[in-house]
């Protein structure tokens, strides 16, 4: 079994091509190579791997690497929605653009996205114990990037634009996890139960390592990057809703 | 779920059905196989002057002959056949789908525009003659649909036998009301289209509101209100589109309140006249007449909308990829904010 496997997943439905990655995976292949990938949804599903490189050129349908634990992947081209779906482990990067719902219920690894991401970026992300998942987000992020946070980082850039959120439901009933936003965030845009405040020295230092890998990956400076202020958006209490659904 | 795809080419270059289908099938993860659906303008050149009606038909004998008595009493019918139909394995033909280019009488219906005689008779049909369902009712317009996967209601039509320069393809996921020839999209009134991904929660107010004014909901689904909204506020109220679309889908009163004092005006006006026709719950639609297409989604962004452009054409679908099926080399892909039109034209 050589090192690298190519698979060529033109008209290739999600499934037969999935199994193609397992069985690679499982003969040993350390770097798997997927050409003319178009719409093919749930790519590394459910996949294990710590040492496996999967490149996938073309534009993925959605939920790509949902569930995985382990692999890493690199995407030359836009994803569709949720990519990183519930990932237990592992990197995603995406040179491009991704859809609604990016990094959603994420609970462990790491997707770094080149360009924008759609509505809901993080959506109920979660954290246990040493799992700490992370989303770094280049360029903007659309509106409810946050919500219902429960745990992980998460931090949009904003690169070559005015600003890196502009739209409303920021953390919408966060109660975990902390947002980094490169500038100001208008106070107007936070959502129910979220705050913000300035990121601290102790705040970059957290984030750095993820900034230096950002910027490793699609050739920015990360002492540029780290030069600018961040806002940081919490959860305003443990309970955003305690007093809109609990009667005591 | 449900799967929607749509192009213009603004120049008016003809596409055939062949490149939508493939795209629409690339998305058969978001149907369940019930309901699959084609509009396309500019189809019927030769009879462009005509109504062309297609009606489902649950048999030739009855339903027919009270159709036709109907239409020749009202009018005058230049043509008509069975559409051509091809048998595929998965797809059961429940109805025979048939066609007639139709042009109302003038002295029959003095006080009323064209238009409205149309929607009276495209009514009367649908509620009044059973077995019968007129489900195209538009000049050089035809809607082609049933229920069965993307694929096999294209090849049971030969969607490419047919060419136009504005397409809209739909693939649905039923969930609030069961899967049948009727309730597949596009649903068309006259020359608006409409194809929708999601549901229409608001669809009693707006039901109620719409049937107000002689308007008649028989398709079974919640999509039909947007084609008839279209028509009221669009050709009966004069609206611009992209008000149109602002009156479904308005912004929230917190962002009217910062909006500068002439538009504050505008907006608080438009919502206050048009609250009934607000549409709430999760949706992404794409509505096209003989000017173009337009795409929005709910305000809030519940269903994924995505845009792009190749030269004179416009694209605006569920997925990129499905675009991308149709025209991997493209110049722009965006995604629109919630609640903002994607509006493609004709160049004038």
């Amino acid at each position: 079994m050589p090192d690298t496997i190519t698979i060529d997943a033109k008209d290739m439905h999600y499934t037969p091509l999935n199994k193609k990655i397992r069985e690679a995976v499982n003969d040993g292949a350390k770097e798997i190579i997927i050409e003319n990938v178009l719409g093919q949804r749930f790519i590394g599903n459910g996949l294990r791997g710590d040492d496996v490189e999967i490149k996938v050129k073309g534009v993925p349908g959605g939920d790509i690497a949902m569930f995985m634990s382990g692999p890493h992947v690199t995407v030359y081209g836009n994803c569709d929605h949720a990519p990183g779906n519930t990932m237990d482990a592992g990197v995603l990067v995406i040179h491009g653009s991704s859809g609604d719902a990016t990094a959603h219920s994420m609970r462990g690894g790491e997707v770094y996205v080149r360009d924008d991401i759609g509505y809901r970026g993080g959506i109920h992300m979660k954290a246990y114990h040493e799992k700490r998942p992370v989303l770094v987000v280049g360029g903007q992020a659309k509106a409810f990037l946050g919500e219902y946070m429960a745990g992980g980082i998460l931090i949009v850039l904003g690169m070559n634009q005015d600003f890196a959120v502009n739209e409303r439901g920021i953390g919408s009933g966060i109660h975990g996890g902390m947002i980094f936003v490169r500038g100001d965030v208008d106070e107007n845009l936070l959502g129910i139960g979220a705050k913000k405040e300035q990121a601290d020295m102790d705040d970059l230092k957290t984030i750095r390592i993820y900034i230096e890998k950002f910027a490793d990956y699609f050739g920015f400076d990360s002492d540029e990057i780290l030069k600018s202020g961040f806002t940081k958006i919490v959860p305003a209490s443990a309970r955003p809703f305690a007093n809109k659904y609990c009667w005591e | 779920m449900c799967g929607i795809i749509s192009v213009i080419d603004r120049s008016r270059n003809k596409m055939n059905g062949e490149s939508i289908k493939n795209a629409l099938s690339l998305m058969d993860e978001r149907g369940s196989g019930e309901g699959a659906g084609y509009a396309v303008y500019g189809v019927y050149p030769e009879y462009a002057d005509y109504y062309a009606l297609h009606i489902f038909y649950d048999d030739l004998a009855e339903p027919k002959a009270a159709v036709e008595d109907l239409l020749e009493k009202w009018g005058k019918v230049e043509y008509d056949e069975e559409i051509p139909t091809y048998d595929q394995e998965r797809l059961k033909k429940d109805h025979t789908p048939w066609r007639y280019f139709f042009k109302p009488d003038g002295s029959f219906f003095s006080g009323s525009t064209e238009e409205d005689s149309i929607i009276h008779i495209v009514n009367k049909i649908n509620t009044e003659i059973d077995g019968a369902l007129v489900f195209s009712s538009g000049k050089n317009i035809g809607i082609f649909k049933a229920s069965g996967w993307p694929e096999d209601v294209a090849n049971f039509y030969r969607i490419e036998d047919y060419e136009g320069y504005i397409w809209l393809a739909h693939n649905r996921y039923p969930t609030n009301t069961s899967g049948w020839w009727g309730g597949a999209h596009p649903f068309n009134l006259l020359d608006w289209s409409v194809i929708h991904n999601g549901e229409i929660t608001s669809y009693g107010t707006n039901r109620r509101y719409i049937e107000s004014f002689d308007y008649k909901c028989t398709m079974e689904t919640d999509t039909e209100v947007v084609a008839y909204l279209a028509d009221l506020l669009g050709r009966k109220h004069g609206l611009p589109e992209d008000l149109t679309v602002k009156a479904l889908a308005p912004p929230f009163w917190d962002e009217i309140d910062k909006m500068s004092d002439d538009k504050k005006e505008l907006y608080t006006a438009l919502r206050m006249a048009y609250g009934p026709a607000l549409m709430n719950g999760p949706f992404a639609i794409v509505i096209a007449n003989a000017e173009g297409i337009i795409g929005f989604t709910d305000r809030i962004k519940l269903r994924p909308l995505v845009a792009a452009e190749a030269g004179d054409r416009l694209y605006i679908s569920s997925e990129e990829a499905a675009i991308r099926r149709m025209e991997n080399n493209l110049d722009r892909v965006w995604m629109p904010s919630a609640g903002e039109p994607v509006i493609g034209r004709f160049n004038k």
